[in-house]
């Protein structure tokens, strides 16, 4: 028997964020003491408070089970579906024992926990021309795909658009025209369908937008956000490596410069070689990059900015010269890697949607097949469908190594 | 003042599956939802959409076997129309992108669901109604010159002309609390059932029977109102579902004594047999001391059962929700589970194309009765009904308006101003009654216990009783926010209003229905009886309408029989 149902209901503090925009007063904390099991939601909390003490809270909710994409707060910093979070868990990451609960960031507030999605969540959502724009002719029947494809689009069609995620974007706090990583994700569930027949076209859009795909930073943030296992940041390395390596995509960007260039430097000298870095992201990836007129002319822009470095030490004339050395041994290792990944005959693409357990798969590492979606592992029974292995490629989704 | 020639109130699937119809056919149309329509509850469903798109399927059985699932109550001229549009239909969703599960073959794949006579459930892992919801709002944003979206709009009453025709509705604006009168040609009411005049319940806190309740208070007849779905699997203390689709994949349920008990009862089906069923097999295993956990108030469902990678494809949502919201792993564990109000199969009572008796009004989905649930909908066949009804009600509609100018409505004013004026008072009410959160409350538990999965005449006219003393206390009843923008406790109340309706008319029928048919357990008429109550009860507001100053008045309206007799029920 789980142990949750036998828990007591226990007092929780709410610290909770009201905004009145009829009072013209600013924004201010309101505390209230609810009483529940520490298994039951913030969300639930938050309703309690509002029947008992306080019906004027804010908070768009609905379905209580982290389908409906209403409740999206941040508990103490983080953002966070409010159904979602269970309050003794809410209360342990609390600075001093209080649930802080505030609206999300990057987006105005309307009411308490209420905000505006539109401007910054939707209008980025309809950049990415989010319908499908069908193969034709269009089929009598259902159009023939592979399973793997539609369970591996499904992990992006699972977002509830929530706005978790754009709540915590680095990028989006730097640049608030950052396309960003819900309508980026989005923009894969079509990339990533077979049925499309636009994907040159997006990928190459998003390629070539200055805050596309290339104006993500790789922080995590979103891949941690993600009530749903989404993993946008992982859609958006996706879209970048189709575009790239399947569409030969050469964006105005130096997104795909800048990628050949950092992995052309790790695979040569096992470490990033950051003062080629710059010339070769704008002049091609070679040593001779940096004589390129593109390059010379970023490079002048940035004189000020390596002189600066170099008047207080942060870079040496030889140390820009000469890439930074590891072992023999150690760069023979790095080099493996390389060999290693880039002589499979397809991309590994992780699908949180399947693999993502914490506990180790009982499959056989290394092993393709056995990481989609298509082994029965330890059951008594066959399953009803899909529990052979398929003939299907499976290059969309696959294994996490190991 | 805004005009269309539909207004769509109500933005889930049906909904925006009328919105696009409509559109298609050339209407200017308006959808309007009291939240963003990603929001609305069909988001929810999760186990998938019966068709008979296999090719050793017959759209004949899928019918058949929907009016064997409602008891023989259900409308046989509908359930025809329903099952035979429903393989076009899918795929016309598959062809508009939603992201359906295929087989070793590259087809669509089909999942067992209860009270089918074979593989028919196309599905999205288990989140097909997010799949499908998401799915037709990139197709209200690839159309969005033809309609018109006005989001977070809740709407506060029906508008009528002089001749009676529906034309239009008055609205406020829950950002700025302003109010709006909408003129339309049409209106297609699609907002749902009211799982909230329960508690627990399955549904979401939007569902609250606003679309119901306007049309009632607008004169139209509601239909099967005493048949109220219990889900058999939802969770013990949250009431949240767990799919169907659980079952389908081959999980057991148990009782205290470790036996699947559905051998009693539906010795062939089992597990799958149709909702009623299985619901009322789990609560005589409660009721007679072998549920299991604290109070024996739960049943095992035993999903380790099914091949854990199959359950982890196929059933993560359920995976999450166990995880989540139980604390078990149910690929490990089973987990504990109860039958839950879940959904209404009655609501407004419509025609095939979605029409109701009021010109010009039209319902679709859980709002709507046409009737293709009857007794006891199967499971797999809302997503249906939302969208088989939700695009005939957008046709009929805008086919309507073609032919007709844009209606005139004099009093469109005045009953702004009243609607306005109701909703000061509310916001100006003396702390001396109950507070709205108290009476819902007490309104859904009166619900859960005397208009649950058995009833009797006792219970049913205490809880008759006990409605009638909470809708006093509803006009008095208190909110704390005295503001405009996003004043959600104003609108609480009003939702409380129109659950009170549902609630009413919910009993109401129950009582006059003096056998057990579908989800209707008397246990004082325990047999079904074909003789004198094989026919839908009607109800319908009593006086001139709109004021609420009468009360439910039952008729009765005959059950369309086209090729199967009514026959002993077995699974």
């Amino acid at each position: 028997m789980p142990e949750t149902h036998d828990r007591p209901p226990e007092q929780f503090k709410l610290r909770l964020r009201r905004y009145d925009p009829e009072s013209g007063d600013a924004p201010y904390w309101d505390e209230h003491t609810i009483e529940l099991e520490p298994h039951r939601s913030v969300l639930e909390a938050v309703l309690q408070a509002k029947d008992r003490f306080d019906g004027s809270i804010g908070i768009r909710c609905s379905c209580r089970q982290a389908i409906c994409g209403s409740c999206g707060v941040r508990v103490n910093g983080e953002p966070a579906l409010a159904c979602h979070t269970h309050l003794d868990a809410a209360k342990r990451g609390a600075r001093d024992g209080v649930i802080e609960i505030e609206p999300m960031g990057n987006m105005p507030v309307i009411k308490d926990l209420i905000v505006d999605m539109d401007d910054v969540h939707w209008k980025k959502i309809r950049r990415v021309t989010p319908w499908l724009i069908a193969k034709q002719p269009v089929p009598e029947r259902e159009y023939i795909v592979s399973k793997e494809a539609m369970v591996d689009v499904t992990q992006t069609m699972a977002c509830i658009q929530c706005g978790a995620c754009v709540s915590d974007c680095l990028a989006m706090e730097v640049d608030p025209g950052f396309i960003g990583p819900a309508a980026l994700a989005k923009a894969y569930r079509f990339v990533g369908d077979p049925r499309d027949d636009q994907h040159f076209e997006r990928l190459n859009d998003l390629a070539q937008d200055p805050q596309g795909i290339f104006d993500c930073t790789h922080c995590f943030k979103c891949v941690d956000a993600c009530p749903k296992d989404v993993n946008p940041m992982g859609q958006i390395m996706r879209l970048r490596r189709i575009a790239i390596d399947d569409h030969h995509i050469v964006d105005q960007n130096n997104g795909e410069r800048h990628e050949a260039a950092f992995t052309t430097l790790i695979k040569d000298n096992g470490l990033l070689w950051e003062a080629e870095l710059l010339p070769r992201s704008y002049g091609g990836n070679s040593w001779f990059g940096k004589f390129a007129p593109p390059a010379g002319k970023e490079l002048l822009s940035s004189l000020p900015a390596i002189l600066k470095a170099l008047v207080r030490g942060k870079v040496t004339p030889m140390g820009a010269l000469k890439p930074h050395r590891i072992p023999k041994q150690d760069l023979k290792a790095v080099q493996a890697i390389y060999d290693k990944v880039e002589s499979r005959p397809e991309r590994y693409e992780l699908n949180l949607y399947i693999t993502g357990e914490d506990e180790p798969v009982k499959e056989s590492p290394g092993d393709p097949v056995a990481a989609g979606v298509t082994h029965e592992v330890g059951g008594s029974e066959p399953a009803p469908t899909g529990a052979e292995p398929s003939d299907f490629p499976s290059s969309a989704n696959g294994p996490q190594e190991g | 003042m805004p005009a269309h020639d539909v207004l769509i109130i109500g933005a889930g699937l049906a909904g925006q599956r009328a919105a696009l119809a409509a559109a298609e056919n050339g209407a200017s149309v308006a959808i309007m939802s009291k939240v963003h329509p990603v929001r609305s509850h069909s988001v929810a469903a999760a186990g998938g959409i019966n068709a008979a798109i296999s090719v050793d399927d017959d759209w004949h059985s899928h019918a058949y076997d929907t009016v064997k699932g409602s008891d023989f109550l259900g409308d046989q001229d509908a359930i025809e129309v329903m099952c035979s549009e429903a393989p076009k239909e899918v795929m016309d969703l598959e062809h508009m992108g939603v992201t359906f599960h295929r087989n070793d073959k590259g087809e669509m794949d089909l999942r067992a669901f209860g009270g089918a006579s074979m593989k028919r459930t196309a599905y999205v892992a288990d989140i097909t109604g997010q799949a499908l919801l998401h799915v037709l709002y990139e197709q209200l944003l690839k159309h969005h010159e033809t309609v018109a979206r006005y989001e977070e709009w809740f709407t506060t009453s029906l508008l009528r002309d002089d001749a009676g025709r529906c034309c239009g509705a008055i609205a406020r604006d829950v950002r700025s609390g302003r109010m709006e009168a909408f003129t339309a040609k049409n209106v297609i009411l699609a907002c749902g059932g009211a799982g909230q005049a329960y508690k627990p319940t399955t549904n979401g806190l939007i569902v609250t029977g606003d679309g119901i309740a306007m049309a009632y208070r607008a004169g139209a007849p509601l239909m099967d109102m005493e048949m109220v779905q219990y889900h058999p699997t939802c969770l013990v203390e949250t009431g949240i579902l767990i799919t169907e689709g659980a079952r389908g994949e081959g999980a057991h349920l148990l009782n205290a004594n470790g036996e699947r008990f559905m051998e009693k009862s539906a010795p062939n089906k089992m597990e799958l047999a149709s909702r009623d069923v299985v619901s009322r097999a789990e609560q005589i295993e409660i009721n007679e001391a072998r549920g299991v956990g604290p109070n024996g108030a739960g049943i095992f469902l035993d999903v380790t059962v099914v091949p854990r990678k199959r359950t982890l494809e196929a059933l993560r949502e359920i995976v999450n929700l166990g995880k989540d919201f139980a604390g078990v792993d149910i690929t490990r564990e089973p987990i504990m589970i109860r039958p839950g109000q879940h959904y209404i199969m009655g609501g407004v009572k419509t025609d095939v194309d979605g029409r109701t008796p009021i010109e010009g009004l039209y319902a679709a989905g859980e709002v709507a009765c046409v009737s293709v649930h009857g007794g006891n909908r199967l499971g797999a066949n809302s997503l249906l009904d939302t969208l088989i009804f939700g695009r005939r009600s957008g046709e009929h509609a805008a086919a309507r308006a073609a032919n007709m100018g844009m209606p005139d409505v004099k009093d469109a004013n005045a009953q702004l101003l009243e609607d306005a004026t109701h909703i000061d008072g509310i916001i100006a009410r003396p702390r001396d009654g109950r507070r709205v959160s108290e009476i819902k409350s007490e309104l859904g538990e009166t619900m859960n216990r005397h208009a649950a999965v058995f009833r009797d005449e006792a219970g049913l006219q205490s809880a008759l009783e006990t409605i009638g003393r909470l809708r006093e206390q509803s006009q008095l009843a208190w909110i704390d926010d005295r503001g405009t923008v996003f004043n959600q406790d104003v609108l609480g109340a009003i939702e409380l209003g129109y659950m009170i309706d549902c609630a009413e008319t919910t009993v109401v029928a129950a009582l006059e229905r003096k056998e057990s048919r579908g989800a209707q357990f008397r246990t004082d008429y325990p047999e079904r009886n074909d003789q004198e109550w094989l026919k839908h009860i009607d109800i319908t507001l009593d006086g001139d309408g709109g004021s609420g100053a009468g009360g439910p008045k039952v008729t009765y309206s005959p059950v369309t029989i086209t090729q199967w007799q009514p026959e002993e029920r077995k699974y």
